[in-house]
């Protein structure tokens, strides 16, 4: 049982304050996974926890115990590297089999934990190898495997598919999410990956700066970003993001262009106020190439500049009021260069951001 | 055109290149190597070059094999290797990790550990000669007017002291080349394993048994090569502090055999003793050359 709990986080590197203050719980065998652009302070999060950097201040508890001045060996703590961090002088079931050595364990002990693990990850036949003998892929196994031959309360990852091919990070990523339903364990996972975010989380960490900018279920923050900068972070392609100002329920965009505002805002926004108006490929698709799905809609003829096709669909490219945007298409036909296509958008799935402040007005 | 003068012809150019350097080594190296094992089965004295060519076969190397005097030498020359290498690893791996830990001044810490491998090791022979010294040494000295001592320490002249004393000249004056090159491995260490291994629970002292000390090993064993041949030759320090008295009681490899072929004018049989203390050396680069090689294999992934 073991339930991760920070409270007002800060890490200061001499007088430079990389952390500010982070707030967060996380549940017993929760997958929490915390994303942001590099250099936003994920790492060091994540390395304050496992004990690895020390807190400047604020508390991080693990299960019932504040832990803030326990070195890592007292944390009941496993770690996955974003370069794996083998021990190069020992083969691979010494790898594995190290921090139950060093526990004291007995070594049948340790030689059925080691197979086991080997067992879970497919390692079988690369026991008695070393580091050097191992591929990219075959090392980041091991790296697992040395996690979870301990039944640590909480494991932590560091980016720990960034340095596999994107063939591989794919397949990972799926072992990763099987592994956690086969040991259920309290997971911590770093990556600035919002693919790999939105793939394994149960609940997502959006960080930027040192920050904490939201909190939520994948579903959560792909369909109520708290700001643009989460708009335009989650998702892919990246939330279309039009800066315009309100005039009698319309954003009006810089080259003339209009949209009504969602229904949920009619009437509430003030003509004049600078805002930021967002919205989602999956809902502007051409007439006749929509998914059936009834709602508010409004027409807006785009002229294509041009597309993607991606096979099921196409990722259409135009411009509005002045920005680059696109729209999705289903049961793609090919498109001409310069083709004029009346769109659907629908509303109230489209987003208002304060301009100046670019938080979500919904919220 | 025989095959052989058709490969000179052919590679004429670098043949004639490479023609003087191989001239010079044949000159400097392997004459006098040649002369020298040649003079080792003569009875070739200094002061009558005509035993030059009184061949007497392997008679100084029979002799050798009962003298008393070269094998006390031998076991103590590698008493003071076995010695002078431990401590010297034992210190400069404290130093090393001394001046790891320190992240202000730790250049000008670094150049001042390199002094004691600056001076001559006559000076530093000369210098430890005055600091061990039973009458005005400083060690002495100090003892006396502190009041440790009421007599005159004989560092120089008793059997244990005087080996303590050569030890501590050659010991300080490098420690340094185990703490540079063991500092170089330090800088060279990756952090990550060092973590891995302190979340999968080591304390501070388990990291530095299993992870750093593993590491280091290769340096430590470079280091062991080059001091091992350096401390298998040791003259200078010793000939100028004891000259391998008194009666013999400091007497190494090479102080033994400088006075037989210098002093005694015996050079037959000093370049037998030679060549026979020259097996000491290869033994001890072959076996830390192996272990080198063992301690590096794994170390790819690093
Ligand atoms: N040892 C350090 N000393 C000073 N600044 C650091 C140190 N480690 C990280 N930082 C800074 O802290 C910020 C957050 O770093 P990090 O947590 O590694 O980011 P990421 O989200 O990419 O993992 C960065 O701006 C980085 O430059
Ligand atoms: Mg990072």
């Amino acid at each position: 049982m073991a339930e991760v709990k920070l409270t007002n986080v800060v890490k200061r590197y001499g007088s430079v304050e990389v952390v500010h203050g982070i707030d967060l719980e996380i549940a017993h065998n929760e997958f929490v996974v915390l994303v942001g652009p590099s250099g936003c302070g994920k790492s060091t999060t994540l390395r304050m926890i496992a004990g690895l950097e020390e807190i400047s201040d604020g508390e991080i508890k693990i299960g019932e115990t504040v832990v803030n001045n326990l070195p890592p060996r007292k944390r009941n703590i496993s770690m996955v590297f974003q370069n794996y961090a083998l021990y190069p002088h020992m083969t691979v079931s010494e790898n594995l089999g190290f921090s139950l050595k060093i526990a004291g364990k007995s070594g049948a002990e340790i030689s059925a934990a080691v197979a086991n693990a080997a067992e879970i990850l497919g390692l079988g036949d690369l026991l008695e190898r070393t580091p050097a003998e191992l591929s990219g892929g075959q090392r980041q196994r091991v790296a697992m495997g040395r996690a979870i031959v301990r039944h640590p309360d909480v494991f932590l990852f560091d980016e720990p598919l960034s340095n596999l091919d994107a063939k591989l990070r794919t397949q990972m990523r799926v072992e990763i999410k099987k592994l956690h339903q086969k040991i259920k364990t309290t997971i911590v996972y770093v990556t600035h990956d919002q693919v790999e975010a939105m793939t394994l989380a149960d609940r997502i960490v959006i960080m930027k700066d040192g920050h904490i900018v939201q909190v939520g279920t994948p579903l959560d923050v792909f369909e109520r970003p708290v700001d643009t900068f989460v708009a335009a972070f989650i998702g892919s392609p990246p939330m279309n993001l039009i800066n315009g100002h309100i005039e009698a329920d319309h954003v009006v965009f810089s080259d003339g262009n209009r949209l009504p505002v969602p229904p949920d805002f009619t009437g509430k926004l003030a003509d004049g106020r600078q805002v930021v108006f967002g919205f989602r490929a999956d809902v502007l698709m051409p007439k006749g190439h929509t998914l059936a799905e009834s709602g508010v809609v409004t027409d807006l003829d785009l002229k294509i500049d041009f597309a993607e096709p991606l096979g099921s669909e196409s990722i259409l490219l135009s411009t509005l009021g002045g920005k680059e945007i696109q729209a999705r298409m289903h049961n793609p036909r090919p498109v001409n260069e310069g083709e004029v296509l009346t769109c659907e958008l629908h509303l109230e799935k489209c987003h208002i951001f304060d301009a100046s402040s670019t938080k979500n007005l919904r919220e | 055109m025989s095959k052989f003068s058709r490969a000179i012809r052919d590679h004429a150019v670098p043949l004639a290149l490479i023609a003087p350097s191989i001239l010079v080594i044949l000159v400097v190296v392997l004459l006098p190597l040649m002369f020298s094992f040649y003079t080792s089965f003569t009875n070739y004295r200094l002061i009558r070059p005509d035993t030059l060519w009184d061949w007497i076969g392997l008679r100084n190397y029979q002799r050798l094999l009962a003298d008393w005097d070269f094998w006390v030498a031998f076991g103590r020359t590698i008493l003071f290797l076995t010695v002078a290498l431990n401590l010297e690893l034992l210190f400069g791996l404290g130093l090393a990790l001394l001046v790891n830990k320190i992240t202000w001044g730790q250049r000008t810490l670094r150049t001042i550990m390199m002094f004691p491998m600056m001076f001559s090791p006559i000076l530093v022979g000369f210098q430890f000669k005055y600091v061990f010294n039973d009458t005005i040494g400083l060690v002495n000295n100090a003892l006396q007017s502190l009041g440790l001592t009421e007599f005159a320490i004989p560092f120089l002249v008793d059997r244990w002291l005087a080996f303590f004393s050569i030890s501590f000249a050659e010991i300080w004056m490098s420690t340094s080349i185990f703490a540079i090159l063991i500092l170089a491995g330090l800088f060279a260490m990756p952090k990550d394993p060092i973590e891995a291994a302190r979340v999968d629970g080591c304390s501070n002292w388990q990291v530095f048994r299993h992870i750093t000390l593993p590491f280091l090993m290769p340096f430590i064993f470079i280091a062991m090569t080059i001091r091992s041949l350096d401390v298998a030759r040791a003259y200078d320090v010793v000939d100028v502090m004891t000259g391998g008295g008194p009666a013999q009681r400091t007497e190494l490899l090479w102080t033994l055999i400088a006075r037989t072929a210098y002093d005694d004018a015996r050079m037959g049989r000093a370049n037998a003793m030679a060549y026979a203390s020259i097996l000491l050396s290869i033994f001890f680069t072959w076996y830390f050359f192996r272990k080198l090689m063992d301690a590096r294999k794994h170390l790819g992934a690093f």
